[in-house]
């Protein structure tokens, strides 16, 4: 549904967006991780419309964004970064205007305004001032309006900013079940959020890609991924260190797998050793490698190598 | 075509409602109504002049529009912009042309509004004496085009920055210069080193000079052409303003 070709976008000198290229396919969610700066909400926003590219194309369902914006358009539910609304209107207001603006009336018009006021939980406030809302509020009112003609394509720049913890719990849901029959792209700095929402996932930094996956396979470019954590009594270091690398944490031994296949090879080997040594083991975990650990390690290179 | 004007609609009842939700239009208009009410009868003198016109009335438009006219025009971008909404907005399925229009002929109309609201004047003339309804009509019609070019100017401006107060200043100041390129005490004061031919080309850019007509009843198409334009190119202007903005 959505293709992107090697996306450029400068402001003067700076080079904000560098280069990107991927796709996304209906049934999809990808999420879109980077730093701060990174480009990500630069990059939404080439994909619905609002600022032309430098270098490059996208093209939605279809239709170039740059050459048939209306058509590519129409496709499109977009929440914009912060979540803008007009803060005049009340809620019912400004939803029936976005159904006026994507070419809803009468019946249809009603029962989409009724269909997003449902799920995004907005009946208490519909007839309230937008001015009056509080952040959350607001925030999944601009969310209903993007869900107002039930889009094909859905861009959601950092759809859970501002939200208490149930809110985003349950626009996480909401993600995750709108993402079976659309192609979504959200963006995000919160990486729980690609466990529990992404079949996909980009990182960006300085407007590159530096690692495109499912969130296993971005899991698996940890360091420690694969590596096994034993405890227990008896257990002893010059023994495992036959098997890997071995490093001691706070009461408790991890052996690295070092390069060798991590499909559970490891953790036997471990197993046949505290069989053979009489260890009384109370805990042996194989480590899935942790998202906040590679997100770091590959977006800040410079830090890291000191 | 249909569906390009529909959004057009659109766009300019959601403007003019926004307008009447906030008690800014009604202090405007009731500000309006009393400034004109003020210059035409005291300033003016309309009984004193002892003649069955509006032309004490309609006199005083191009300098009451220069302050009044940017105030209605000066949000209708840099609020967007402020806000955010603009990314709402033009991420929606619009063309940058569709919404300046729809903005723009919400504003015009709620000026219209306004101008309307000064119907009690051309009732007190009739009752007094018996005016020419047809100079008047005219003069309502260059006021209201003179209403939208100032207004046009004001939308340009306000598509400039997030301020509206310098998308106010900035309006008053482009409109004051149409207004000041043709005015007497300043047009006599350029004959006096410039030419003649010089003098008449800056004066033709005067809104003044070509309001002139309209209210002495004289509707002529050079005139209209001239306020049409300026409402063309100052909206010209504000797209090209809006896309680079968006180009970064």
């Amino acid at each position: 549904m959505i293709r992107i070709e090697n996306l450029v976008k400068s402001f003067g000198p700076k080079r904000v967006v560098d280069g990107l290229t991927f796709n996304v396919e209906r049934g999809e969610v990808l999420g879109f991780l980077g730093p701060n700066g990174a480009g990500k909400s630069t990059t939404m926003r080439m994909i619905t419309g609002f600022i032309p590219p430098t270098e490059g194309r996208v093209t939605v369902g279809g239709y170039d964004v740059a050459e048939s914006p209306l058509e590519a358009k129409r496709l499109i539910g977009y929440l914009p970064e912060a979540a803008p609304a007009y803060p005049d209107m009340t809620v019912h207001g400004f939803l029936a205007f976005a159904a006026d603006m994507r070419g809803l009336s009468g019946d249809a018009k009603k029962r989409a305004i009724g269909r997003v006021v449902e799920l995004c939980f907005l009946a208490s406030v519909l007839h309230q001032g937008i001015d009056t809302l509080s952040k959350g509020y607001k925030h999944r009112t601009c969310l209903a309006q993007a869900l107002i003609h039930d889009p094909d394509v859905l861009v959601l720049d950092e759809p859970t900013d501002g939200l208490d913890p149930n809110q985003k719990h349950e626009v996480r849901n909401l993600i995750g079940e709108l993402g079976r029959t659309k192609a979504l792209v959200f963006s995000t700095h919160i990486l729980e959020e690609v466990d529990a929402a992404c079949t996909r996932a980009i990182i960006i930094d300085r407007g590159r890609i530096v690692a495109n996956g499912t969130p296993q396979e971005l899991r698996g470019m940890s360091l420690v991924a694969g590596a096994v954590t034993v405890s227990g009594q008896g257990v002893g270091a010059d023994k495992l260190a036959a098997l890997g690398r071995v490093e001691q944490l706070d009461g408790a031994w991890r052996v690295y797998p070092d390069g060798r296949d991590a499909s559970g090879e490891l953790v036997r080997a471990v197993v046949d050793l505290a069989a053979r040594e009489g260890w009384r083991l109370e805990a042996l975990r194989t480590e899935e490698g942790q998202l906040d650990e590679v997100f770091r390690r590959i977006t800040l290179p410079d830090t890291a190598e000191q | 075509m249909n569906s390009a004007w529909k959004t057009v609609r659109t766009i300019a009842r959601r403007e003019l409602v926004s307008y009447f939700v906030s008690p800014v239009a009604y202090v405007f208009l009731v500000i309006y109504l009393l400034l004109t009410g003020f210059f035409t009868f005291t300033v003016g003198g309309f009984f004193e002049r002892g003649e069955a016109s509006l032309a004490a009335f309609f006199v005083w438009h191009p300098w009451l529009y220069l302050v009044l006219v940017p105030a209605v025009g000066m949000r209708l971008w840099s609020e967007e912009r402020r806000a955010g909404t603009l990314e709402l907005l033009l991420t929606m399925p619009v063309t940058t042309w569709q919404a300046i229009l729809g903005k723009f002929l919400a504003s015009w109309a709620f000026l219209a509004i306004a101008l309307a609201l000064t119907f009690p004047v051309v009732i007190t003339v009739n009752v007094l004496g018996e005016p020419d309804n047809g100079v008047i009509a005219a003069g309502y019609l260059g006021s209201l085009l003179l209403a939208g070019a100032y207004l046009a100017i004001a939308c340009m401006t306000s598509a400039m920055t997030r301020n509206q107060v310098v998308a106010f200043i900035l309006a008053v100041v482009v409109c004051l210069f149409l207004i000041l390129c043709g005015f007497n005490p300043v047009t006599d004061l350029l004959t006096r080193w410039a030419s003649p031919a010089f003098v008449d080309t800056v004066a033709a850019f005067s809104v003044i000079t070509h309001f002139d007509g309209f209210q002495k009843g004289v509707i002529d198409t050079r005139d209209l052409f001239f306020f049409l334009s300026v409402i063309g190119f100052a909206l010209f202007a504000t797209s090209v303003i809006i896309r680079n903005h968006r180009a970064g």
